[in-house]
């Protein structure tokens, strides 16, 4: 393979197919052709979002709230910038506490080196980044976990028809529940068991975390007995034949066929672990995206608004990376490379 | 008769349905001694490969049963391999994977690693495969992933090879090679064969005997044809022998006059 169809392929995998007609254009394939596609691969969507921000700014000048004018595109584009800079100026501000209390620490020790200095730690207010870290954290604590409950789950589902038709009626009763409606109880249960005098996580994170667990369940859950139980009854004759046991006939057979199944599960599963996890970070008020917009709710000042929709932005944006990395996940374990996955 | 290797007695098939129990098969008995070649032959759905099923172990007998060496049959084995209509090769596994799988599943306390893959690439050469034995199912083509498939159930050393109408969703020059490749692979190794095919040239050429099923329900044996032609077979000179000619008639008499096709029958 050459160094074009490698890269094309590479594009392709990655989810950038969009882009393979650039690196024909730069060799000189068929050109007018591959302009032809650039436009529409590029152009076309430039314009519906040139369109969109048009409307947007438009339309939001016309809304007056108590805070004042909904924020355009250029405001919260600004807004973008302001959260960079006190992301910056708070770090800076750390690096400066850590770099003072050395400087004590050293002065306290060349008077008396056995005296023992604590280092405290830097408790400023968490910046918009560090709510997206604190959130990614979060959503994908829960989504592991809930996965690895899933998983094996669904496989014995799948496996057994009177495993799954006696949790079938559970299945179905939790799985159209809110999550965030189990959050009250969610949050009374950790206060009241996970009690530890010097706590690993806090407390507010294992709820977070739990939340979304619930919620990653039912899909993973649902998809993978499906998938397991799918499998084509002459690969199983096969495994017959070979007098395969139980546990190997579930890891050659079974869950190989799966797979695919399996990974759509973990990805609606990891899209719904998002979009609930900031709802419940905000009615919780767990660390988190989601406090942050509450934050900015409660702040009210004339600013908020337009830092709101930053990290509404941010949300669908995080939210579709996680969607690809997924895809790609996927992509990578799909025994059928030519099978078309969306 | 009960002397013989692999012996069918009396077997019946009934399955239950929501009409009540259809009877699929009756009073099916035959006796196939070593290193015999037999075809089932017969319209569709009169129960070819239920009675194939019933000897490889996934179906149960109703009533009577298979006996294979003075045992016997009540499960599925690797003593007696399946060849399945549709190859049905794990696709996530490369065509060495797919024979490695039964090769370690059959042989793995018994032979070594380098045994093993001796053994691994010695079925893959049998059938003609050695250069596409690190290409998945999907990047070959049928006939291809049906010698895989072939490789796979001679890896396991079955007493007997079950073949499910193996050669039916090939094209006819592709299936003309793998018979080639099949009566080779039955002269050097002589293994027992049981075929079931619905390709009257395919069962005169590869078989020692005919087995002719009725149409169901309730098939059951019709005639046995013995096939006394001499090995080696060669298809192109055959095509003139007077012998094969009218051996291949016999049985096109037997399906087409006195057993018509179920579909021709309902159009009548």
């Amino acid at each position: 393979m050459d160094i074009k169809t490698k890269t094309i392929n590479a594009l392709e995998f990655s989810g950038f197919a969009w882009l393979t007609p650039a690196v024909r254009l730069v060799t000189g394939e068929n050109p007018r052709e591959q302009m032809m596609e650039l436009m529409r691969n590029i152009a076309l969507p430039m314009i519906a979002i040139a369109m969109f921000l048009l409307f947007w700014a438009v339309g939001a000048s016309q809304v007056d709230t108590s805070l004042g004018k909904l924020p355009g595109p250029v405001q919260v584009w600004q807004q973008a910038g302001t959260l960079i800079e006190e992301h910056t100026a708070e770090r800076e501000r750390e690096s400066r506490f850590y770099a003072r209390q050395e400087q004590r620490k050293a002065e306290v020790l060349q008077e008396d080196p056995t005296a023992e200095v604590r280092i405290r730690p830097y408790t400023g207010t968490p910046t918009f980044f560090d709510q997206i870290l604190t959130s990614l954290l979060t959503v994908f604590t829960g989504f592991l976990i809930g996965s690895l409950i899933a998983i094996p789950f669904g496989i014995a589902c799948g496996l057994s028809d009177k495993l799954y038709a006696a949790v079938s009626p559970l299945i179905q009763i939790f799985k159209p529940v809110s999550p965030l409606a189990w959050l009250p109880i969610v949050t009374m249960v950790v206060s009241a068991v996970y009690v530890s005098s010097n706590p690993l996580f806090a407390k507010s994170f294992v709820t977070s975390a739990i939340t979304v667990t619930l919620c990653s369940l039912w899909p993973t859950v649902i998809n993978t007995a499906v998938g397991v139980s799918s499998t084509n009854k002459d690969l199983l004759n096969v495994g017959k034949v070979l007098r395969l046991n139980w546990m190997k006939t579930v890891t050659k057979i079974a869950l190989p066929s799966s797979l695919p199944m399996i990974f759509t599960g973990l990805r609606i599963s990891l899209g719904i672990g998002w979009m609930v996890l900031i709802a419940a970070e905000m009615l919780a008020q767990n660390p988190g995206l989601g406090k942050f917009v509450w934050d900015e709710f409660q702040n009210g000042s004339s600013n908020s608004l337009g830092r709101i929709m930053v990290a509404v932005l941010a949300i669908g944006f995080i939210g579709y990376l996680l969607d690809w990395i997924m895809l790609t996940l996927q992509k990578a374990f799909s025994y059928d490379k030519a099978a078309t996955i969306r | 008769m009960s002397n013989e290797y692999l012996n069918l007695s009396q077997v019946g098939m009934e399955f239950p349905t929501k009409k009540g129990s259809f009877v699929a098969l009756r009073d099916v008995s035959l006796g196939i001694s070593q290193g015999e070649f037999v075809s089932l032959i017969g319209h569709s759905g009169c129960g070819k490969s239920t009675v194939l099923n019933v000897v490889a172990g996934l179906y149960q007998a109703t009533t009577g049963g298979v006996i294979l060496e003075g045992r016997e049959v009540n499960e599925p084995g690797p003593d007696r391999a399946v060849v399945f209509q549709n190859h049905s090769l794990l696709p996530w596994l490369t065509a060495y994977g797919n024979v490695e799988l039964a090769v370690k599943q059959v042989f793995g306390k018994s032979k070594s690693k380098t045994e093993i893959a001796e053994w691994i690439n010695h079925n893959l050469e049998l059938v003609h495969m050695t250069h596409a034995a690190n290409k998945r199912p999907h990047e070959i083509s049928g006939g291809m992933k049906q010698r895989v498939g072939i490789a796979r159930a001679l890896a396991m050393e079955p007493k007997v090879l079950l073949l499910d109408e193996p050669f039916g969703a090939l094209d006819a020059l592709t299936r003309a090679h793998l018979q080639d490749s099949l009566m080779q692979i039955h002269r050097d190794l002589k293994n027992t064969i049981i075929m079931i095919t619905h390709d009257v040239d395919e069962a005169v050429l590869l078989s020692d005997r005919i087995v002719m099923m009725t149409n169901g329900p309730a098939a059951t044996i019709g005639e046995v044809l013995d096939i006394r032609l001499p090995r080696p077979r060669e298809r192109v000179s055959l095509a003139n022998d007077p012998v094969y000619n009218k051996l291949r008639s016999k049985v096109l008499a037997f399906l087409y006059k006195r057993q018509k096709s179920p579909l021709v029958k309902a159009v009548a």
